[in-house]
């Protein structure tokens, strides 16, 4: 396996990640009745409201504090109170989060200070508010988000008494991910308190009349009992312990930690039964275990598919490697895996796993498009998983797409994809060998056509020109 | 008429930028910050800026800035090219924490050099953005040595993203386009019976619909600002003897300007709709004024006018008593649709805009009916307001506009730059008629009005125990 740390280039071409608040917004999102401000110029929270609105198609309100440019010069607090006066009163929010930009961190804004001032003078001590440090020049939207779930936990949890429920953390994955993670939670009758939970809060059902501020997103008093749980299991194998919520609640309060993967791919989704099995002492329910069944089977039926699979996985380091990891499994061989920002823990987790595969598989950290289509033309591959900014390797080097991820802007139906747990898994699974197998229907008639026929007919000048002649050359280009 | 409640607007501070048209014309105040914490639906001067010179297709566009303002805006609009791809891909200098603290010049010096020995591009665009502002790099400085050194154009782009609101991006990139089209000899050009196409972006190919129409017309389209163009177009941009405005918005600035530097006049037209785009055609051959031209243009409309006059004159039947809401970018567009409802039988019942100017409201006035709400600068609280007080049966804006929209339960209309069909002459008034009809007729509708009767199929039969399956 070779490891490619940072690429050397002063430029970024084609961009596989976003900026923190981006992360930090979708965090802000799963919990009740919250709003989220952004300290900085109208642009950046206009830009990730569109960023995020077209993947979910739900409306996401975030309020900005506007700063222009005497803010900039003189400071952007009276921008920032006027922001939280009309965001609240708009919103009414249970909770606010004010998140920091390139700007205001630039400028050197003091928003703790700032918040604390406010609330106090308006009389709103019983309002929490979460500030989140968020410059955009700092990482990427995958750390924006485990830190702003950080923050959360540090701001919202209260010392509480010892209780059997477990808390789960969660990537960005899914909504449909989330609802499926809570109905094994279910069937394990597993107590829990999952967080963020964006599951119904951007995947809303039609209603009447339309809310402002969806229902749904975990309970502010759920998130202060955290700090009693049994134990965090905490889907971030690949997050530093700076920015590890779960890391917080073992040092703090106590909470045992266990990092688990996504379960996405049996061996992912075993552990975390098991774990939940062994936590609770309850045993996996039968329907859970035809599940599985069903998975297996599903691998088997397409393990001959699947062995041809040369796939380049990019996108956040946590779902990267979960994916990875189910390519392992059947035999898709991850040749190129990828991730715009540092990567956490990714980059030594998948040197343990990858040797197996292939000795030159690459390892893409804080990389962009311009690389990944290089090493995927150099390493073959030839299918692409992850968000839609992988278009780009379909339209230039004709690599098919399984759309995986955020953001999918380019398809429908982003927060419906269904890829975690036994049932998941197979879904994804079938959606990987589909590709492959359409890429395969698509091209095989030519492809052998024009390896092998010209070995059939006569050498040029002895009856050429016949009238069944085929006008393709040996070596066009393939589709 | 509906009453409006402007009493009780969601924030009190915006009741200036809101009324309802009624015999007195009040003042809209525009163009203006805007208010904090309110949701504004507009971007920044890095956004605005971004939109006028994406188009250029042979340049490097480079975004001097951090990873994000970069990667929200890559490859996200439909400007179609019919040569080089440059344009489309998206380049960042990926400021870090190191280079806020250090400064970028030389990041930024690097990032041009090997941009160039990759790409040979003839012409580069450096963005500036917010924390570029403030840390203060010198972007004339680095562009400046960087051109002499590859003996190319590096225009710097003046964006920073705080520094007012988008239409003073729409200023900052017409700024860098009056730089690249700067004659070396000013003396020395000449001028041709050919004209500028100012304020359209490709999308969907609509500068080739138009372009296809005025050479029909005997009259050569010189350039466009900026749809399809390149470096070497741009560049003889001062040859042409008449501007043509679209999206006046973006480029009233840049009109003026030419007219001042250039002595090329200019005039504002519009190609939205069946009416607007005959009237407009006429109005260029008049210029001109030469026998065989207006010939060839009524012969033109009459030709497009009898192939899809009816097919529109048929939506307007299905379509009669239908109301909108516009909420779109400029000032410019929010015109346009006024009288493309209008051409289709629906009334405007709302209609605002992001960057409007007071002119431009000042006509959006004289066109709209009484009791119609006029707003700058809305907000998704106020949109929602207005859309259901005034009982819009459809709303026009962009993507963020348009899961409210269905959310409200109402048709939308995609008025924005990611589109993939024109909207522009007269088969783009088809294709606009055809998608209003395709989204307010949806048979969707008829389940989301009264979802809480969804259960009750059967409500009225007698209740006999006997399961039938339905």
């Amino acid at each position: 396996m070779r490891m490619e740390q940072t690429h050397c280039l002063s430029v970024n071409e084609n961009q596989c990640s976003m900026c923190m608040p981006m992360g930090a917004i979708l965090a802000f999102k799963g919990v009740e009745g919250s709003m989220a401000i952004i300290h900085g110029s109208q642009g950046c929270s206009t830009y990730m409201r569109r960023h995020i609105a077209e993947h979910f198609n739900e409306p996401i309100d975030v309020a900005s504090s506007s700063l222009n440019e005497k803010g900039t010069i003189y400071g952007g607090e009276a921008n920032l109170r006027k922001g939280l006066d009309n965001a609240i009163k708009l919103y009414n929010p249970k909770v606010v989060g004010i998140l920091t930009t390139c700007l205001a961190e630039t400028i050197g804004e003091d928003i703790d200070r700032m918040a604390a001032d406010y609330l106090e003078e308006k009389g709103l001590v019983d309002l929490p508010v979460v500030t989140v440090s968020t410059p955009g020049y700092g990482n990427s939207h995958f750390e924006g988000y485990f830190l702003a779930v950080k923050r959360i936990v540090a701001e919202l949890v209260r010392q509480s008494v010892r209780h059997k429920g477990i808390n789960i953390i969660v990537p960005n994955i899914s909504p449909a991910d989330i609802r499926e993670i809570k109905r094994i939670l279910k069937m394990m009758r597993v107590s829990y308190i999952l967080l963020p939970d964006f599951s119904d809060t951007l995947d809303r059902a039609l209603e009447r009349p339309y809310r402002k501020m969806p229902a749904g997103g975990t309970k502010l008093a759920d998130i202060a009992g955290m700090g009693g749980a049994q134990a965090t299991i905490q889907m971030g194998v690949t997050v530093d312990e700076a920015i590890s919520p779960g890391h917080y609640l073992e040092s703090v309060f106590g909470v045992p930690l266990y990092n688990v993967p996504v379960p996405i791919g049996v061996q992912n989704t075993d552990l975390f039964v098991s774990l939940l099995k062994k936590l609770t002492g309850n045993p996996v329910p039968g329907s859970l275990e035809q599940e599985r069944g069903r998975l297996l089977d599903c691998m088997v039926d397409s393990h001959k598919y699947n062995a041809y699979g040369k796939s380049v996985v990019f996108g956040d380091p946590e779902n990267v490697y979960a994916v990875a990891c189910t390519c392992l499994e059947n035999g898709i061989s991850p040749v190129v895996t990828a991730t715009g920002g540092k990567g956490g823990k990714l980059a030594d987790l998948l040197k343990t796993r990858l040797p197996d595969a292939r000795p030159s598989a690459q390892v893409l950290c804080e990389t962009d498009f311009s690389r990944i289509r290089e090493k995927s033309r150099e390493m073959e591959a030839n299918i692409a998983i992850g968000h839609s900014g992988g278009r780009y390797l379909t339209e230039r080097e004709g690599i098919p797409l399984v759309r995986y991820g955020f953001p999918i802007h380019d398809r429908v139906g982003g927060q419906r994809l269904l890829s975690v747990g036994y049932t998941g898994t197979a879904m994804l699974l079938d959606r990987i060998t589909n590709t492959l197998l359409e890429n395969k229907y698509r091209n095989y008639r030519r492809n052998i056509y024009q390896q092998f026929y010209y070995g059939t007919i006569k050498p040029a000048g002895k009856g050429r020109g016949e009238k069944n002649e085929l006008r393709l050359q040996p070596g066009a280009k393939r589709e | 008429m509906e009453a409006v409640n402007l009493l009780e607007l969601p924030v009190e501070e915006r009741k200036e930028s809101i009324y309802a048209k009624g015999k007195q014309k009040p003042n809209l105040k525009c163009d203006t910050d805007s208010i904090a914490g309110v949701v504004s639906q507009r971007a920044c001067v890095y956004c605005g800026a971004r939109v006028v010179l994406n188009p250029v297709t042979d340049a490097v566009h480079l975004v001097h800035g951090p990873i994000g303002c970069a990667s929200y805006t890559w490859d996200i609009r439909g400007a179609l090219s019919s040569g080089s791809d440059l344009y489309r891909f998206s380049f960042s200098t990926d400021l870090k924490e190191h280079d806020v603290i250090f400064g970028g010049e030389k990041k930024l010096a690097l990032a041009i050099d090997e941009l160039v020995i990759k790409y040979h591009p003839k012409l580069v665009f450096v963005y500036s953005t917010c924390i570029v502002g403030v840390i203060g790099d010198d972007l004339e400085m680095v562009c400046r040595v960087a051109a002499r050194k590859h003996k190319i154009e590096v225009i710097p782009v003046q964006s920073t993203g705080f520094a007012g609101n988008k239409s003073a991006g729409y200023r900052a990139a017409c700024d860098a386009l009056l730089r690249l089209i700067e004659p070396k000899n000013k003396k020395e050009v000449k001028k041709s019976k050919s004209l500028n196409y100012l304020g359209d972006y490709n999308l969907a190919g609509e500068v080739w619909i138009i372009k296809s129409y005025l050479r029909e017309m005997d009259i050569d389209m010189n350039v466009a600002f900026t749809g399809d163009s390149s470096c070497e177009t741009l560049k003889t941009a001062a040859m042409a003897s008449l501007n043509i405005v679209q999206c006046s918005g973006s480029m009233f600035y840049l009109a003026g300007k030419m007219e001042q530097i250039y002595g090329i006049p200019y005039m504002n037209i519009s190609f939205l709709g069946l009416e607007d785009t005959a009237e407009s055609l006429r109005k260029i051959a008049r210029f001109f004024d030469e026998p065989e031209t207006m010939g060839k243009t009524e012969k033109l409309i009459e030709r497009e006018i009898n192939a899809y006059g009816d097919i529109v004159r048929g939506y307007r039947e299905k379509l009669r008593g239908k109301k909108a809401a516009v909420y779109v970018g400029g000032g410019f567009k929010a015109i346009s649709l006024i009288k493309q409802f209008r051409e289709i039988g629906i009334d405007v019942v709302m209609v605002g805009t992001q960057t409007g100017r007071q002119e431009e409201y000042d006509t959006i006035n004289d066109l709209v009916d009484e009791g119609t709400v006029v707003l700058d600068d809305a907000n998704p609280a106020e949109l929602e307001q207005f859309v259901l007080e005034k009982g819009a049966h459809l709303l026009v804006g962009g993507v963020k506009e348009r899961p409210l929209a269905y959310k409200l339960g109402i048709a939308f209309i995609d008025h924005n730059h990611d589109r993939k069909h024109p909207l522009s002459g007269f088969m783009g008034a088809v294709n606009f008629a055809e998608e209003v009809y395709a989204t307010v007729c949806s048979p969707v509708w008829r389940f989301t009005q009264v979802p809480a009767a969804a259960h009750d199929c059967f409500a009225g039969e007698a209740d006999n125990n006997e399961t039938t399956t339905a």
